[in-house]
């Protein structure tokens, strides 16, 4: 109900112009990185502007030029982004306006419309990253951009407690938020189609390998994914994280082959006692595949298994995805189809001659496949090659260069240069990607595998005894396959600050917070439709579909503000026993039409009173005196005892 | 036609609400029943915004998102409890307002009373129509607030129903209760601008003037009262006692003044009622203020001669309640 008070709004103070200043500010702040570099400039220019013109007192811009800007920058925008939709133009247009906007606010509901923009800026943030840092700070833009509401309603209000207020309110809305967080049913999204720069930014293994692929990732401390074992975990040289399958070289880069589902598993465990049982949580990378041990005997949820034995997804990984699995590292083959050996067998023409003929020769030497593959590890071996992750650059013969040039690379130029020479010595080999190692917590005895883990191997094709992975970087840095990255590289090679072997207390602070997040990942980031299900079961809802849930949800929310309202409503501390006392006096007299006005003390009161009622003028008069000084004076038990004689004896 | 179909239906609720027949008993509590609430524009923006955020995190499937739009709900179903909280158990009284004249504004003193131990800010109080009053109440403490209404005609003005809302602490939601304690003011008639002289009143003020010359008919002093006319003050002897002494009014002994009989039928008979009654307050407020001694016949009623606040409110009031006194 809109009055007309409501609408003849008063100007903004200068005070309530600051704290939409600062609202504007704290919700733009955390978006500086994530918007085209003018557009944080545009920002911070109306920032300061408005900062400068409220530090003197001087009015607010022109209206037209306020338009003019705000038609420029939109324009900018549009060209930059090409389109006025999706996320990125979104939140463009959210900090041009939000910025603009301080310089135009004059009354309440500009007001409004600056504390509204804050909030959608806050949710902003999330695009980019939801980590405990930045829930943290998004807290803190929303203490500050509600007290800001409420120095709209109060101009008067001293900051200090408005900060209080909204302080208060955040705190008693957290129960709230709570419940609704666990019991609101949740949607799978996304509701409609998303943007094309949706999960632009998202990093991880591709499905081809040209020089350079892996070691670039190898730079990432962005995690790939987290496991946790169920039972013992197999040593840490036996942990390859199998991804996509390269089969196919075109001139210098290794493909994936075309994907055939495969719909029967083609091995089985030789040994099923010796199995891994783990949950992996997988990172959205935006891809299809899926990593797990070699070799999975189920399949998770919405996901195939193709020829070449990669787990794939059906869609795209585009939000972390939980998955169990069991593994058994030794396992027998069938046979193989002939068209992937022959695959597996093409040099591409007239590249890498060098290793082509040495490749060769061993094959017209007519030595047995497993003695062709280990001539080629002591070739490796003999040939003293450095494992870098600053190798040099190659030309499009890059095993030849690699074997007999610079014999310098990273794990990449290893498997390539490995499965050429294979290939060439008619061994069908193709070089599997994926991850290896990882890294474990002992907080939570989780296992953090990292886009720095990102390593490439081989297979080779043994008759009778199938896929058999061969890790040629083993033969020059057996350090990174047993250890880790940091020990592997030679010294003086640059590391990615993470993979630095720091001091042991900085370790296990490391390790603390690695924990925490996995659990803020399991709990928070990752609350989807199945944990959600999963938790309510476990608390004993038999059957949490929408129904149940929305039920839940109504009481469960209903007590919470019975309870608050409670607090909130209840009135002050029972009166004393003198005042009680009192009380019935004056009860009793209301009965006889004499009500005590709420500005008459006791002692007017009863002058009052002895003045209606003459014949009790003495008595009232000796109970507001006694009460007085039971009430205003010290207490004491005689005292009130006489007084309450007195009142049981007062019957006007 | 909608907007009179809208205050039909809007005084239909609020005589539903009061439920009590005005005038209510004083004071009135504002239980937590008279309270009504509902959102304000701003509330139901931000609600709207919510909802857009809420698909947004849905969307994008924004864990943190949730958390946000579930906190941000959470402030808006508390910010109900807080500000109906920051109305309902208030008690208002109001006392008789002073009585004015017609074409000014009638001020009702509102009492409001705050039983808890906190503070209710940022209430507004305002009668049908009229410009809201903002207060403060601290905690366990009385305020008072003057509620000021046109007074348009002369004669007893009641007091309307009283609105006290409060939109505080975020502004979303507006809680209101609607008060209707028994007042009134009286409203005297508006005095005449440029009026004649009564019969014979100019030449008695000359000659009182003249006799107040001389010092004979001084009669004494006597502490000043507010409504003693300004030029009998004795300001040599204030003067000479500084400003913390109370000022002392020149007595004069009342023989020499002859009195004056404001007569409503000397006036002339084409005069309408409003009229004379406008007439007859301007001579009686001139005769106060000169100081005489004044009498008012109206029909049907005699107030006889003499001076002073009282007997100028006493005439002013027969002059406000003609024709309506049954």
């Amino acid at each position: 109900m809109a009055t007309k008070h409501e609408r003849t709004a008063p100007p903004l103070t200068s005070a309530q112009s600051g704290w939409l200043l600062a609202s504007g500010i704290v919700a733009t702040l955390p978006l500086a990185s994530q918007v085209p570099p003018w557009l944080a400039a545009l920002a911070a220019g109306a920032f300061l502007w408005r900062a400068w013109l409220l530090s003197r007192g001087l009015p607010l811009p022109p209206r037209w030029l306020l338009i003019l800007v705000t038609l420029g920058s939109v324009a900018a925008v549009l060209i930059h982004t090409r389109t006025l939709f999706g996320q990125a133009a979104g939140v463009a247009l959210l900090v041009v306006f939000m910025a603009l906007k301080q310089l135009e606010a004059r009354a309440n509901r500009d007001g409004l419309a600056i504390v509204l923009l804050g909030y959608f800026l806050t949710l902003a943030q999330f695009f980019a990253n939801q980590s405990i840092p930045v829930a943290a700070t998004m807290l803190g833009t929303v203490l500050i951009i509600t007290a800001t509401l409420a120095s709209l309603v109060d101009p008067a209000g001293r900051p200090r407690e408005l900060v209080k207020l909204a302080g208060t309110l955040l705190m008693q809305a957290a129960p709230l938020m709570l419940i609704l967080f666990l019991l609101f049913p949740r949607v799978e999204g996304p509701l409609w189609g998303l943007p094309r720069d949706a999960y632009s930014g998202l990093t991880g293994l591709s499905d081809s390998m040209a020089p350079g692929t892996i070691q670039n990732l190898a730079q990432s401390d962005a995690i790939a994914f987290r496991v946790k074992f169920a039972g013992a975990a197999p040593p840490k040289r036996d942990m390859y994280w199998r991804g996509p399958v390269l089969s196919r070289l075109d001139g210098r880069i290794f493909r994936a082959g075309e994907v055939r589902r495969l719909d029967e598993s083609p091995y089985r465990a030789r040994q099923a006692s010796l199995a891994y049982h783990y949950t992996l949580t997988l990172e959205a990378h935006n891809r299809p595949w899926l990593f797990a041990l070699e070799l999975p005997e189920t399949l998770p949820p919405d996901a195939f298994r193709t020829h070449d034995f990669q787990l794939q997804a059906k869609r795209p990984v585009r939000e972390r995805l939980r998955y169990t699995l069991v593994s058994h590292p030794l396992v027998d083959f069938g046979a193989e189809d002939p068209a992937v050996l022959a695959a597996a067998l093409t040099l591409p023409a007239g590249l890498n001659p060098r290793t082509v003929e040495l490749g060769a020769s061993w094959a017209a030497a007519g030595l047995a496949p497993a003695e062709r593959v280990a001539r080629g590890l002591d070739f490796l071996r003999d040939q003293r090659l450095t494992y870098t992750l600053r190798p040099p650059l190659t030309d499009e013969h890059v095993a030849d260069t690699f074997l007999f040039e610079t014999k310098r690379g990273f794990c990449e130029h290893f498997a390539a240069a490995f499965v050429v020479l294979m290939r060439a010595a008619g061994v069908p080999a193709r070089v599997v990607t994926g991850y290896q190692g990882g890294e474990r917590n002992p907080v939570d005895d989780t296992w953090v595998i990292r886009q720095a883990d990102a390593h490439a191997w081989a297979e080779v094709w043994f008759d009778g005894r199938g896929w058999q992975r061969i890790d040629p970087t083993a033969t020059a840095a057996p350090a990174r396959i047993e250890e880790d990255l940091a020990t592997a590289l030679p010294a003086g090679d640059p590391l990615p600050f993470f993979a630095r072997s720091g001091f042991d207390w900085l370790r296990a602070v490391r390790y603390r917070w690695w924990a925490i997040n996995n659990a803020w990942n399991q709990w928070v980031l990752g609350f989807d439709p199945q944990r959600q299900r999963d938790l309510l079961l476990r608390l004993g809802m038999s059957t949490p579909d929408w129904r149940s849930m929305t039920a839940w949800l109504a009481g469960l929310s209903g007590v919470a503000l019975i309870m608050l309202a409670l607090v909130l409503l209840k009135r002050r501390p029972h009166p004393d026993k003198a005042q009680r006392a009192w009380l019935t006096v004056c009860r009793r007299l209301a009965k006889r039409g004499l009500t005590r006005r709420p500005w008459e003390g006791p002692l007017d009161y009863a002058e009052r009173v002895a003045r209606e009622l003459p014949a009790a003028a003495d008595d009232i008069r000796a109970i507001a005196q006694a009460y007085c000084a039971l009430r205003y004076g010290p207490t004491s038990h005689e005292g009130l005892a006489a007084l309450r004689r007195r009142v049981n004896a007062f019957r006007p | 036609m909608l907007s009179g179909l809208r205050l039909a239906l809007r005084e239909r609720f609020i005589a539903w609400a009061l439920r009590a027949h005005p005038p209510e008993a004083q004071p009135v509590m504002l239980g937590q029943r008279r309270v009504y609430v509902l959102p304000t524009r701003a509330g139901l923006l931000y609600a709207i915004s919510l909802i857009v955020l809420l698909i947004g995190a849905i969307n994008y499937n924004l864990s943190l998102g949730y958390a946000l739009v579930f906190l941000l709900a959470g402030v808006g179903v508390v910010t109900i409890l807080h500000t109906f909280r920051n109305l309902a158990g208030i008690a208002l009284g109001v006392a008789e307002a002073a009585p004015v004249f017609v074409g000014c504004d009638a001020c009702f003193p509102l009492l409001l009373h705050n039983p808890d131990a906190r503070a209710r800010r940022r209430l507004r109080l305002f009668l049908p129509g009229q410009a809201a009053v903002a207060i403060d109440l601290p905690p366990q403490e009385s305020t008072r607030a003057l509620l000021p209404l046109p007074a348009r005609r002369r004669g007893w003005l009641t007091m309307p129903r009283v609105t006290i809302d409060t939109v505080w602490p975020l502004g979303l939601v507006r809680c209101w209760a609607y008060a209707w304690p028994a007042a009134r003011c009286l409203v005297y008639p508006r005095p005449a601008r440029a009026v004649p002289k009564p019969p014979s009143f100019a030449a008695m003020q000359e000659g009182r003037l003249a006799s107040e010359a001389g010092d004979e008919d001084f009669a004494g002093l006597k502490r000043h009262r507010p409504g003693d006319p300004l030029h009998h003050v004795a300001w040599k002897i204030a003067a000479r006692l500084g400003p913390e002494a109370s000022l002392q009014t020149k007595q004069f002994s009342g023989t020499a003044s002859p009195a004056l009989m404001f007569d409503w039928a000397q006036l002339p008979g084409s005069l309408d009622v409003e009229t004379r009654l406008s007439i007859l307050a301007r001579w009686v407020l001139d005769a106060e203020e000169a100081g005489l001694s004044y009498g008012l016949r109206l029909p049907g009623r005699e107030i006889s001669q003499t001076q002073g606040p009282v007997h100028l409110h006493a005439c002013l009031k027969a002059l406000a309640l003609y024709g309506d006194e049954a």
